[in-house]
């Protein structure tokens, strides 16, 4: 009995010493001054984590707004009401879809690539020499990567919100037939910039900003073995899903939900 | 890595991203933006508001030109206050203005509908509106036709 309350009394006091660190890496590494190599760092990074990241998010774009609209279109011709399909497909994708789902796919195309390369780093004790040479790695290594995730995420959810609106074109108008001015005249009725796209635009960045921290902190504390790089990578994806998804619901909760 | 080719994909993939949110402004939402425009308040007093909300619907003649903030009983009384805001462009309501609610459609959605009377006065900020209509209670409207029905009889 007595071991098992030291035991829970243990995790918890890992978990919460495991929290201070990340937000102590966390900060070490926002705090930098860029200089201008420093800079050129961040754009390799760009490329890496945002470039390409660049097709699979066309890819999975064009294909949900392509299953907006035909279920919209099914859904809404039940009731007599198919123009209303680009209002629907633009409201989902804008406010909720491409967000969330540009993360999750974020979080496995470059979240768990962050983890196993800083991981491996780590393991083959590169950072630790990048140290010897006085060359801090939190400001080498991982602060261009911290802004990478949160420059190019925000990018990639504008891009997936307009391919998915024309995916759901290509389906809703081309296809099956609705009126193409009632397709973007409902839709522009509909959506509001402040009010849709901007508060997609802040759920991006708050998201970016837990998928960069959890991939770069995992990698950063991960056991340097191989099997302790694949655990970290593990977790994550597990980890940024659960919080994407958990943070979804309380920001919709403060944009959109309840009596206002 | 070729340096120019990094370079050009990164340049290519944020102006991508910003033109995408251009336009998702012009294309996608039309260029609305909820502007925080100047509103003020009025209330009116109906026997029966039922389904209507706040954030419904506030037209003249068709034309939203505000939108309901609360409905609340009227203590003293005892009707139902619902209040508005009203856009501060739209200033030429009338003092004898009257106030209905309205459903869109047969299943549609309830709103309020203003019609302006003939005063010279207009209605100002925190004003009430007395001439009200109420909403249609479709019960209601079947017992009375019941009613009448078994009178005519």
């Amino acid at each position: 009995m007595i071991n098992f309350i030291s035991l829970v009394g243990a995790t918890v006091l890992n978990r919460l010493a495991q929290i201070g660190q990340a937000l102590v890496m966390l900060l070490q590494s926002m705090l930098v001054m860029p200089t201008a190599s420093s800079l050129y760092r961040l754009v390799q990074q760009l490329y890496v984590v945002g470039v390409q990241s660049l097709i699979i998010m066309l890819v999975s774009a064009l294909f949900i707004g392509m299953v907006l609209g035909l279920q919209g279109y099914t859904l809404l011709s039940a009731y007599g009401s198919e123009q209303a399909v680009g209002q629907m497909v633009a409201l989902t994708l804008v406010r909720e879809l491409s967000p969330v789902v540009a993360a999750l796919l974020f979080a496995g195309r470059a979240g768990s690539a962050l983890t196993a390369e800083i991981g491996l780093m780590k393991a083959t004790e590169q950072l630790a020499s990048l140290e010897m040479f006085g060359i801090d790695p939190l400001h080498r290594i991982v602060a261009p990567r911290f802004w990478a995730g949160i420059i190019s995420l925000p990018l990639l959810v504008a891009i997936f919100s307009l391919v998915g609106v024309y995916g759901g074109h290509l389906v809703a108008v081309d296809w099956l037939g609705v009126y193409s001015g009632s397709y973007w005249g409902n839709m522009q009725q509909a959506v509001d910039f402040n009010e849709d796209v901007l508060n997609g635009m802040i759920k991006a960045l708050v998201f970016a900003f837990l998928i960069s921290w959890i991939a770069l902190y995992q990698g950063y504390s991960c056991m340097p073995t191989s099997q302790g790089i694949s655990a970290a990578t593990t977790r994550t994806v597990v980890y940024s899903s659960l919080a994407i998804l958990g943070f979804d619901f309380i920001l919709t909760a403060l944009m959109f939900g309840g009596a206002s | 890595m070729n340096k120019r080719w990094l370079e050009l994909s990164v340049g290519f993939m944020v102006v991508t991203g910003v033109g995408a949110l251009v336009a998702l402004a012009l294309q996608v939402s039309g260029g609305h933006m909820s502007r925080n425009a100047e509103y003020y308040p009025i209330s009116a007093l109906f026997e029966n508001a039922a389904g209507l909300g706040s954030k419904a619907k506030v037209t003249m003649a068709g034309v939203t030109v505000g939108e309901v903030v609360a409905v609340g009983i009227d203590p003293r009384s005892l009707m139902a206050q619902v209040q508005m805001k009203i856009r501060g462009d739209v200033d030429f309501l009338s003092i004898d203005s009257s106030a209905s609610i309205l459903t869109a459609g047969l299943l549609g959605e309830k709103y309020v509908g203003l019609t302006v009377g003939a005063e010279e006065d207009v209605l100002v900020a925190g004003d009430v509106i007395e001439d009200t209509q109420s909403a249609l209670v479709l019960e209601e409207l079947i017992g009375q036709f019941l009613l009448n029905f078994g009178d005519s009889k």
